[in-house]
């Protein structure tokens, strides 16, 4: 069984990384086809989120398992700013960072679960799984 | 890595590596704009085919490019995007509205061409 991956973010640079490690270890877990681009699109979501938002943090990679499926999950945690509010963190076109806005939602619509918690000053953590077919 | 930018007879083409940064991008966006009055050229083709993942920011600096490009003169077109990144965009919501796009390079080249020479006042 494939073990945990950690990607630290201190730039976009390793957003790259986080993506290639991601696409790497979903390929390990059996996804296939374009499960493996949406995993890897995800990834470069939520690394850029902690580049933009938080400067640095890291990226988590883990297999998932459960009694009858499989699948990844992906962490991603910084100690930047924190949101005020999550809600609008998930809405289509809302962005305090000058970009299009769909970089979290879009996260969220590409993946099977998709979890945040975050605190004001305290930092975030996205949580994000998807099942093998 | 920076991205090669190659001048081909009226055409600039830069083709765009899987490893691609943020950084690298918007140096593309701006050497582009620059080079596009330097060597006087009137289409540039932009090869995406090696992407093997386009997000939110690299939609975003391809249209960014795209715009630059029309304001200083010159036609831009988005060439090589794959399957799997076609589907994980419209999944994602991304769209690159008012870009052109091709297949593929020699698509790319043609649409360039007719674009370049359909406009009579700017031929020669």
């Amino acid at each position: 069984m494939s073990g945990e991956v950690r990607v630290p973010i201190n730039g976009d640079i390793d957003i790259v990384t986080a993506r290639q490690r991601g696409r790497d270890l979903a390929l390990q877990l059996g996804f296939a086809g374009s499960d493996l681009t949406v995993i890897a699109t995800a990834i470069s979501e939520v690394s850029r989120n902690i580049v933009t938002y938080a400067a640095r943090g890291e990226i988590i990679l883990q297999p998932a398992q459960e009694p009858n499926r499989r699948g990844i999950v992906v962490i991603a945690r910084d100690e930047g700013p924190g949101m005020p509010s999550v809600e609008d963190a998930l809405r289509d076109g809302f962005s305090t960072g000058n970009s299009l806005g769909l970089g979290l939602p879009g996260a969220r619509r590409l993946m099977d679960d998709f979890e945040i918690q975050s605190a004001v000053g305290k930092g975030t953590t996205v949580t994000m799984k998807k099942w093998v077919r | 890595m920076s991205i090669p930018i190659l001048k081909q007879g009226p055409l600039l083409i830069a083709t765009i590596q899987g490893a691609v940064t943020d950084a690298n991008l918007i140096e593309l966006r701006d050497a582009l704009a620059e080079r596009v009055g330097r060597l006087r050229t009137r289409g540039v083709l932009v090869d995406v085919s090696a992407l093997d993942v386009m997000d939110s920011f690299a939609t975003r600096m391809l249209r960014n490019i795209a715009y630059t490009v029309k304001l200083r003169g010159a036609e831009t077109v988005i060439v090589g995007i794959q399957p799997d990144v076609a589907f994980t965009m419209v999944q994602l919501g991304l769209t690159l509205e008012g870009v052109e796009t091709a297949l593929d390079f020699e698509e790319g080249a043609e649409l360039l061409a007719r674009k370049i020479t359909k406009d009579p006042e700017r031929v020669g």
